[in-house]
Parts: C-alpha cells; sequence; structure tokens
C-alpha cells in the first residue's frame, strides 16, 4: 500500500461557507432542478423557510472548500491522474437555506487496499450557525494501479 | 409507498455545455469533465459528465417523489461508469421496504444508452405521515 495507515483518522482544517440565494439558484438551474423552494424566495417563505432552500445535493458545494485540501494533502498523496470518484454517500439533517453559514470539516476515515489499488474514504460533516449537522458526507476515491 | 412499488422516472439530456455549467456551479474544474482535449489525452472519450451531477439526477428522483428536498435523508450511490453529454439518462427506482419509522428504502439505477453508470443506488425517503 503507497500510503502510510498512521495517516487514517487525519482531521483537515474547517473552512465555512456563506450560503448564497444566486449560488443556490445557480446550482438549481444546472442541475436542472425546477422546485420553486430552490428559486423562488416568495415560496419558499410561504411554506416556512427564511429564504431559498439548497436542494439536497448542494451539499457538494458548501463541503467542498474542505474536503479538497483533504484530497491534496501531501501526507494523504493521492495520485490525482489515476484517481476516479468511486462512491458518495450524504446523510442529510436539518434543511440548509439562504444566509446559513456552514462549516464543514473533513477527515480521512479509511484506507485499504485491494488488487493494487488503493481506496480512500474521506469524511465531511456539516454544521450550521446553531450546531445542527446539516450533512454527513463520505467520499470514496480509487487511486488505480500504477 | 409500498414495498415494489416504483418511483416515477426521471429523464434529462445533459447539453453540450452542462459540465461546463456544473463546474461553475459546483466548484469542481476537474479538465476531465471542461476540457475535451485533455480529456482524450488521458485516455477518455471525451469530456465526462461529472459524477456527482449525476448523482444530483438521482436525488431530484427521489425529492420527487418524496415531496420535496426534506424527504430525501440519506442517498448512497457508487459510480460504476463514465456519463457523457448529449445523451439522455434515464433514473429509475423500487421501493424495497417501508419501515415502521415510515422512511421508505429505495433502490435505483442511472442509465445511459444502456449502461447503468450508477447501480444500487439506495436512499432512505421520509414518507409524509
Amino acid at each position: 500500500m503507497a500510503v502510510n495507515p498512521d495517516v487514517i483518522g487525519k482531521t483537515f482544517a474547517p473552512a465555512t461557507y456563506a450560503v448564497g440565494r444566486e449560488k443556490i439558484r445557480e446550482y438549481a438551474h444546472a442541475v436542472g432542478e425546477t422546485e420553486p423552494l430552490y428559486l423562488d424566495v416568495e415560496a419558499a417563505r410561504a411554506a416556512g423557510h427564511a429564504d431559498v432552500v439548497a436542494p439536497p445535493m448542494f451539499a457538494v458545494v458548501y463541503s467542498l472548500p474542505a474536503v479538497w485540501p483533504a484530497l491534496f494533502d501531501e501526507e494523504v498523496g493521492i495520485d490525482f491522474a489515476r484517481m476516479v470518484h468511486g462512491g458518495q454517500e450524504f446523510r442529510w439533517g436539518p434543511l440548509v437555506v439562504a444566509g446559513d453559514e456552514i462549516t464543514t470539516t473533513a477527515s480521512l476515515k479509511d484506507v485499504s487496499e485491494r488488487r493494487g489499488n488503493d481506496f480512500f474514504v474521506f469524511e465531511s460533516v456539516s454544521v450550521n450557525g446553531r450546531g445542527e449537522t446539516v450533512c454527513t458526507g463520505l467520499w470514496s476515491n480509487i487511486v488505480r494501479a500504477a | 409507498m409500498q414495498p415494489g412499488d416504483e418511483i416515477a422516472p426521471l429523464s434529462v439530456t445533459p447539453d453540450r455545455y452542462l459540465t461546463v455549467r456544473y463546474a461553475g456551479a459546483s466548484g469542481d474544474f476537474n479538465p476531465i469533465h471542461i476540457d475535451e482535449e485533455f480529456a482524450r489525452e488521458v485516455g477518455l472519450p471525451g469530456r465526462i459528465l461529472h459524477g456527482l451531477y449525476t448523482m444530483a439526477q438521482v436525488a431530484r428522483a427521489h425529492t420527487q417523489a418524496g415531496g420535496g428536498p426534506a424527504s430525501l435523508q440519506r442517498l448512497s450511490v457508487q459510480f460504476r461508469g463514465m456519463g457523457v453529454p448529449e445523451v439522455e439518462l434515464t433514473v429509475t427506482g423500487t421501493v424495497r421496504e417501508v419501515r415502521a419509522d415510515g422512511v421508505a428504502v429505495v433502490v435505483s439505477h442511472c442509465e445511459q444508452d444502456g449502461k447503468r453508470i450508477i447501480r444500487n443506488a439506495e436512499a432512505e425517503l421520509r414518507l409524509e405521515p
């Protein structure tokens, strides 16, 4: 295995992401969402939300600023030219709305080797300003044998 | 929802420039998604879809079936193939069980050109009481 197993459990610097109304709309349009809760402030307020709601997969947007530095960490030592995204899981808590500030902390949960390929599983935990966990992600990346 | 029920299928055809818009929207600018020449140089057929874009289509099929974003509690996918722009994607899913707490477990796939690029995705959908 190319990686030092002592790196398992390493936790990376948290990153805080300020969720903006237009960013939610931009994301919603890019993925083809038509749900008014994501696009229309009045519709979101009428449904009891403070502002437009982030689609669940917007978790990618607020998590990545914490996950990228973990993927690029020198101690972890991932060779990007040979890396593929093998799998992804998200568990969601309370909805995220425009105006929220989300702080995400990433850690390296597991590293294993199978048939010459290295498997890296990162975990991201995203918390809103009220201390509620809004999303937990598991990012599985495979570095193919050289 | 009952075990064996299918969720409404979702079909979408990402246009030629979708990967560029998704890169900007998500912050993932890996050149295999946005640069045709680079993608070919690293042995791909051309620019490929972001796996997380494809996963977002799977999520969309579930939030539509569940009645909104709050219904989706968990989604787990394995990426089993490369998606490409300008070819229709179709998400289909089947309810595997409905737990006593009112959460439906749905197993789904995302297919493009006869290949399942996401296979056996598992979701937990909270159903309205």
